[in-house]
């Protein structure tokens, strides 16, 4: 028996180890090409000759990296901090208070989910050039924020109704707190698990937008990543040394933040989604 | 019997354990979800309404004048041809990422789900690509797939065989689409799986072996039946998700050639960016909506029906 045991572990590892270095050929494609030199025509599978993390230079100055990040960084940030607070705010009301208006309202939320964000993009961008929004960072905050914010309210909803003792809000409400001040200083605070969730999921999803990004951010002073990287790839198809330096520095600070912050990613992600 | 309750919960309370019910009418606190109703109103629900009805014109996006041309964008929607070639590549999309992200990711939930060395390392790495952009994850592919000098061709040359231009067949690219999607997100259905595996009583298992049930007797009665809430939200996140892909086929194919690997939501950016086809491009947005609605829908119905109590 224990030596049937000692072989299925030994034969499941196997199996492990393969699938892993398959799911690496990527990277492994990646990062050695953009370690190369320009005129090494050498295979994809090949190791780079030589070393040259000047790549890394060229790519950040060409493709105008420094501007990007910014940008990129501003409207992540602020499409996450009004995503937790507004999402938040939402979510206790939707999960608490079962009345007819709150179902309803919950469910439009959740439908809002289906809605492919290209369908209202006709209207939407026509709108946005009426107001006069085109090429702000503020559009691009707002609209990543719409299209987050049923997932927030849903991830917050669920956490609230499933993990929060309903006694604690009764309490301070004897004691005369304010709903507000209910929410804040006590509900609030206990959300912190899941608000790391929130946190990671949309930064990492706002980050990596491309659709609305193309759309009302072309102007080059606020183009984010994606769309220096699509500029980028389009000038320079006979040179990917670069396009897959600009392509690893562009996703650095996300694979840091999700290699730190894997365990609250992960749990949020699925005890949204089994227990909900 | 309903006075004794009253009066023993009085008691209770008296006590000072549990506190009396008050009966009272409960707030919707409706201004806490204002805001957040006013910025989807706003960004989602307001600009897709009005698409519909833009749907009904002829408007070229940009000039003030647009001209009520009734069910004139439904008709030619019907007839255009791309239209049919664009619906089937957006199912093949989101059906068949559907299928293999599950499969795939059922099957990587069962392998870690086991006692095995590297656990952890193996379910980082197939979940990293998560956190990549669609893009730059097509871009990578690109150097895989790619005619010239991709590493598929370097692999094919070493066993004698010719190359083949993947991206630009287009008998072949859209299935290449699905795989990178495939590739992409299968660690989120693994992840949800393998949650919905651990919270499993092994109690079933236990039972399950003095009855003498084999591994596949046990995989169908115990572990699919109870994976069944996992695998609804599975399913219709990935039929959503995969219906709308957009980025990975602009970096892979840019919908081409012609429109051969074109998706719903490429069709309409090029309807719109470079054809000054508003009108049209809202009509095929209502389809696309219509298509994500029917398909989600079916599919939640479908899996919710199936789920057990345990």
């Amino acid at each position: 028996m224990k030596n049937k045991e000692r072989r299925s572990r030994r034969f499941f590892t196997t199996v492990a180890i393969v699938v892993t270095l398959f799911h690496l050929i990527p990277f492994y494609i990646l990062i050695t090409t953009s370690l190369k030199a320009n005129n090494d025509f050498s295979s994809k599978w090949a190791l780079p000759s030589s070393v040259h993390f000047e790549n890394f230079m060229k790519a950040w100055e060409q493709a105008s990296l420094g501007n990007a990040f910014i940008n990129t960084a501003i409207i992540t940030a602020g499409a996450a901090l009004l995503l937790i607070v507004f999402g938040s705010l939402a979510a206790y009301p939707l999960a608490r208070m079962n009345t007819r208006l709150n179902k309803f309202v919950y469910f439009l939320f959740i439908a809002i989910m289906i809605i492919p964000p290209l369908t209202a993009l006709v209207p939407l961008y026509k709108m946005v050039v009426d107001m006069g929004m085109m090429n702000t960072h503020e559009i691009a905050i707002l609209n990543n924020m719409a299209a987050f914010l049923p997932l927030t309210i849903f991830l917050y909803a669920g956490f609230i109704r499933s993990t929060i003792p309903k006694e604690l809000e009764e309490a301070a409400k004897i004691d005369g707190a304010s709903t507000l001040r209910i929410f804040f200083k006590i509900v609030f605070p206990l959300l912190k698990p899941i608000t790391a969730t929130v946190l990671i999921i949309s930064c990492v999803f706002i980050w990596n937008d491309y659709q609305f990004a193309i759309f009302f951010l072309q102007d080059e002073s606020v183009q984010t990543l994606t769309v220096a990287l699509a500029g980028f790839f389009g000038q320079n198809q006979s040179n990917l040394n670069l396009v897959a330096s600009a392509a690893i520095m562009s996703m650095l600070p996300m694979t840091i933040l999700f290699l730190f912050l894997q365990k609250y990613f992960v749990a949020g992600l699925s005890s949204g989604s089994v227990k909900g | 019997m309903s006075e004794l309750v009253n009066k023993s919960q009085r008691a209770i309370a008296h006590k000072g354990v549990v506190k009396p019910r008050k009966v009272k009418k409960q707030k919707s606190l409706w201004w806490m979800y204002l805001p957040a109703l006013i910025v989807v109103s706003v960004f989602i629900i307001y600009p897709f309404l009005n698409g519909i009805r833009v749907s009904f014109t002829d408007w070229n996006g940009f000039s003030q004048t647009k001209n009520w041309v009734g069910l004139e964008q439904y008709k030619r929607m019907f007839q255009d041809s791309n239209t049919w070639l664009v619906v089937k590549n957006t199912l093949l999309y989101g059906i068949g990422s559907t299928i293999f992200q599950n499969v795939i990711g059922l099957l990587y939930a069962l392998l870690l789900n086991k006692s095995i060395r590297l656990k952890s390392l193996t379910r980082t790495i197939i979940y990293l690509p998560v956190i990549i952009s669609p893009l730059v994850m097509g871009y990578i592919w690109y150097f895989f797939f790619a005619y010239q000098g991709g590493a598929l061709n370097d692999v094919l040359m070493l066993f004698g065989l010719n190359k083949i231009n993947a991206l630009g067949n287009p008998d072949v690219n859209p299935w290449i689409i699905v795989f990178v999607n495939t590739y992409q997100f299968v660690g989120i259905a693994m992840i949800i799986y393998l949650a919905g595996l651990q919270s499993i009583s092994k109690d079933f298992y236990e039972a399950a072996d003095i009855d003498g049930a084999s591994v596949f007797q046990k995989f169908k009665n115990i572990t699919l039946p109870l994976l069944m809430p996992a695998i609804t939200i599975n399913v219709v996140l990935n039929i959503i998700g995969g219906l709308k892909l957009f980025d990975v086929i602009l970096a892979l194919t840019g919908g081409g050639p012609g429109n051969a690997s074109q998706s719903m939501s490429t069709f309409m950016y090029s309807l719109y960016f470079s054809r000054q086809d508003a009108g049209y491009a809202a009509t095929q947005g209502v389809l696309m909506a219509f298509i994500t609605l029917v398909f989600s829908l079916l599919a939640l119905a479908y899996f919710k029906r199936k789920e057990v109590d345990a």
